[in-house]
């Protein structure tokens, strides 16, 4: 069996001293998970190595730690290819996940953080009424759509990995707003405007995900928090126009308009806009939205430094040459009578190559 | 000191669903968990849960199949109640928010599953106990006055001067403190004993620490012997794919590219019970009909790839990251593991056991549901309709109950036995050597096929191992998360179970269920429609007796697929 070198963070609470790193040799197959690796180290050279781990198998969502600075379930990532990406002599790093206080080694406080988010969104059903006599009769594929959400297993993978909680730790997060849409996307429940309203005007809330991805690429179960983010979007400001004041509503009319008109971003157009629910002219004449303007005078300042916006092109935004095709893609889709969304989710990665993988997608009416 | 009418113990489906019912009988609840409840290993539930909620359908279908599934060693008044109950219990699931399956009409739909006459398994794609469970811990956080305990560890129960139940001794694993809490009545959810196998489909938590507490205070352990190995597990490291895979209809091959299955089961095929699949697939291995890896092959291919990505995608997952297959273009090889213990403390129909004040539910109990074979999905449903009895019936009981007195030595003894443990310097071997020990010895001997003479090497290695176990010492020497001391206390737990699970093997002198004897081959009704009772003997052996089964409409039959 190939021997691998593990190089633990480790952090002993009691012993008023700073973290340090401990490492140690195993041989593990190099298929079995860097969890494997820790457990043998454990068991055999070191007890008091502290991780949280049970199913050893991604479903009990306990094991989530940094792994060469990726954050990722230790259980269901391979030895040897954490290995391979330490590169050749490196030891493979594991360390607790960013964003939480750590309690011991690789284990962190969960509850101040994730939990403390998932409470936050109201995370239980709440009905219109009383139960009817048998199951309520929903769409089949509103089920499906989201078991996407359920199937979170509240890691906190990424909680900790999330660019924009570094920056804004009230953010209310990816999780937990997953765990949102799972209610909104929910027929049965009937709060779904209010919801939306909530975590709409929250300055925390839906609109100050940055889309990095992070989130996607590191969750383990393909629950995709940031689509889930961007599908409550769409519902607050299309479905139920709410206007924020976050300015949400405004930014995505603001960046759609835009690139209908000119195919790609008008950087100079984007703040006024922005603040004038999509429209030039309310955006530059409208006292709230001036004040607003004016209030991200060094934004526009940074922007001219760094040459994303210049007079000229303020003034002389081109459009692309073929502007014409980019808004008969627009007229496509707005001609239809429901939102097409492909969930990756059910139809599988390769899914598109197949018939009808596009149509079988439409999971939102 | 904490103070509840009812405490439960054990956060998986079985307790939940304990905690909210006691709660809404008015109770004051606490509930204690080793882990966080989500971490629950219910989560593991693939396939889903059974109920006959179609009018096509009826309760009587779902308790024979149930009835003959456990090989006529199950009790019949416990099985009506459950497939009674059950369609009720799925519409009070699903109006909670659970976002079961629904057919083109919007309605509850089904699949099939094995030793069932219909289809009757309401499931959420294959990620069905986790639903159930996370759907449950969204009450749980709705309910705020159910107090929850989480990541605390129980290390006894605790009684009065009577001899009732009066609450438990639990660490604090966050500060490592040692708390007494007193209880009118204390429900035991804590769950199965997977972990004395190796493999096991089993999570690491799964280590029967609720049966061991109730052995060690007196309550009878009942069908210990009958232990769950289930078809489809991936060899070496024992992870498991839903017997859902068959129900949606894929297929069993040997090495020669037979569906063997035909010659063992020509009518149900790969959907006969668990105990049935799994010894014909041990046969065609043990024969030389297996690959060299010790396996046979199931076939998801079959399936259509949109339905394998809409209702097994976690097993895709489970191929990809764990097995490196593709399930939607090849073959995975599987083999049978441990999965599941039907037997457990013996209970009767409100979840109550011999001993005044204490309960158990779900898989750590044995009311008997499931004798000698559950049928797949049906430990969920076991889980939701024992977990509510026991729950609504420990909260009547409690309110007419004066405040109870649990007798505080036992902390100061727990307190005594976890510093004896830290404090020992190592000389004896280590908590995993011992471990694994245990597990290779139970696979080897206690496992699909067992013998007279293997059971009592077993039973040896597990006296020598509990021995061994008394001198461990740990290396961590601290009081913040302290998993070591946990292992060391758990593999006691586990140790006692192991013990009991040989002991009843050695005395069932028949095959029934999943226990399978090549000594004694055949089924013996004449002698053994019994269940075998086990308890306590201090250090010395378990002392065991019989007791009925409890027949009400089904006389035992022979038992074909």
């Amino acid at each position: 069996m190939p021997e691998y070198t593990l190089k633990l963070r480790r952090y002993n609470p009691e012993s008023g001293q700073p973290a340090y790193w401990s490492e140690y040799q195993v041989e593990v197959d190099s298929e079995r998970s860097v969890l494997k690796g820790i457990l043998d180290a454990r068991d055999g050279q070191d007890g008091s190595i502290g991780i949280r781990c049970s199913c050893q198998a991604a479903i009990c969502g306990s094991c989530a730690v940094r792994i060469n600075g990726k954050t990722a379930l230790a259980c269901n990532t391979a030895i040897g290819e954490a290995a391979e990406k330490a590169g050749p002599g490196n030891p493979i790093v594991v360390e607790p996940m960013n964003n939480y206080p750590v309690i011991k080694d690789l284990i962190v406080d969960m509850d101040a953080v994730h939990w403390k988010k998932i409470r936050r969104v109201v995370p239980w059903l709440l009905p219109d009424g009383p139960p009817p006599e048998r199951e309520h009769i929903v769409p089949a594929e509103s089920m499906i759509d989201i078991t996407q959400s359920m199937a979170c297993i509240q890691c906190g993978a990424c909680v900790g990995a999330c660019l924009s909680l570094e920056v804004d730790p009230e953010f209310v997060g990816p999780a937990a707003l997953a765990k949102a849409y799972r209610f909104v996307g929910d027929p049965r429940d009937g709060q779904e405007a209010e919801r939306l309203q909530d975590l709409a005007e929250d300055p925390h809330g839906m609109y100050d995900c940055t889309h990095c991805f992070a989130c996607i690429e590191v969750c383990p179960k393909d629950v995709a928090p940031m689509s889930q983010i961007m599908r409550l979007r769409r519902r607050a400001t299309n479905d139920f126009g709410i206007k924020d004041r976050n300015n949400g509503y405004g930014h995505e009319k603001a960046f759609t308009t835009l690139v209908e008109k000119y195919g790609t971003l008008h950087e100079a157009q984007l703040l006024p806009r922005s603040f004038g629910d999509g429209s030039l002219l309310k955006g530059q004449t409208e006292p709230g939205a001036v004040k607003e303007l004016i209030a991200n005078l060094p934004t526009v300042v940074n922007g001219l430094k760094s040459g994303k916006v210049s007079p000229r092109k303020a003034l002389f935004h081109h459009k692309l040459p073929d502007q014409g095709n980019v808004k008969r893609i627009f007229k496509e889709i707005e001609s239809k009578d429901e939102r097409v969304e492909l969930n990756l989710y059910i139809v599988g990665e390769d899914g598109a190559e197949e018939q009808g993988a596009m149509s079988e997608g439409g999971m939102e009416s | 000191m904490p103070q509840h009418d009812v405490l439960v113990i054990g956060a998986g489906l079985a307790g939940q669903r304990a905690a909210l019912a006691a709660a809404e009988g008015g109770a004051s609840v606490g509930i204690i968990s080793k882990v966080h409840p989500v971490r629950s290993h219910s989560n593991a539930a693939q396939g889903g849960i059974n109920a006959a909620l179609n009018p096509e359908d009826s309760w009587e279908s779902h308790a024979f199949d149930t009835v003959k599934g456990s090989d006529y060693l199950g009790d019949q008044d416990a099985i009506e109640i459950m497939c009674r109950e059950a369609p009720e219990e799925i519409l009070h699931l699903e109006h909670l928010g659970v976002t079961f399956h629904r057919n083109e009409a919007g309605k509850l739909g089904t699949r099939a599953f094995g030793g069932a006459s219909a289809a009757r398994t309401y499931y959420v794609a294959d990620i069905t106990g986790q639903a159930i469970l996370h759907v449950l811990y969204e009450q749980l956080m709705k309910h705020d006055e159910v107090e929850r305990f989480e990541e605390w560890f129980t290390t006894a129960l605790v009684k009065d001067g009577s001899g009732r139940i009066a609450g438990a001794v639990t660490r604090n694993i966050r500060d490592g403190s040692l708390q007494l809490f007193s209880a009118k009545t204390v429900i035991l959810a804590t769950g199965g004993n997977g972990q004395i196998f190796d493999p096991t489909t089993n999570a690491l938590i799964c280590t029967g620490d609720g049966i061991a507490m109730a052995y060690r205070a007196g309550a009878t352990l009942m069908d210990m012997e009958m232990v769950q190995y289930h078809p489809t597990t991936l060899a070496g490291i024992g992870l498991l794919i839903t017997e859902g895979a068959r129900g949606e209809g894929a297929h069993l091959y040997n090495a020669q590219g037979e569906r063997f299955m035909e010659k063992y089961a020509p009518n149900k095929m790969e959907l006969a019970s668990r105990d049935v699949v799994s010894r014909a697939e041990q046969t065609e291995i043990d024969e030389g009909r297996g690959f060299p890896d010790g396996t046979v092959a199931l076939d998801i291919t079959k399936v259509p790839k949109q339905r394998i990505h809409e209702a097994l995608r976690e097993i895709v997952m489970v191929g990809r990251d764990f097995a490196g297959v593709d399930i939607t273009r090849e073959p995975i090889h599987i083999k049978p593991g441990n999965h599941y213990v039907m037997g457990g403390v013996k209970t009767n129909v409100d979840g109550e056991t011999d001993v005044p004040g204490l309960y158990a539910a779900g898989e750590c109990a044995c009311v008997s549901v499931h004798g000698g074979n559950r049928l797949g999905a049906n430990s969920l449903l076991d889980t939701l309709i024992f977990g509510r009895r026991s729950g609504a019936h420990a909260a009547r009981v409690a309110r007419g109950m004066a405040p109870v007195s649990p007798a505080g030595e036992e902390l100061a003894r727990e307190r005594e036995l976890i510093d004896g443990l830290v404090s020992r310097d190592r000389t004896g071997r280590r908590v995993s050597e011992i471990k694994a020990e245990m597990g290779a010895v139970m696979d080897k001997y206690v496992a699909v096929f067992r013998d007279e003479e293997g059971l009592n090497t077993a039973l040896e290695a597990i006296r020598r191992l509990r021995e061994e176990a008394k001198t461990v010492s740990v290396d961590d020497k601290g009081n913040v998360f302290n998993q070591d001391v946990l292992g060391a206390l758990e593999l006691q737990f586990m140790l006692d179970n192991a013990e009991c699970i040989v002991r009843g093997a050695i005395e069932r002198k028949e095959s029934r269920g999943a226990q399978y004897r090549t000594d004694y081959p055949e089924r013996n009704d004449d002698e053994w429609i019994k269940h075998i009772n086990l308890s306590s003997n201090g250090d010395g052996e378990p002392e065991v007796s019989y007791s009925e089964v409890t027949m009400t409409q089904w006389e035992p039959q022979e038992r074909k697929y």
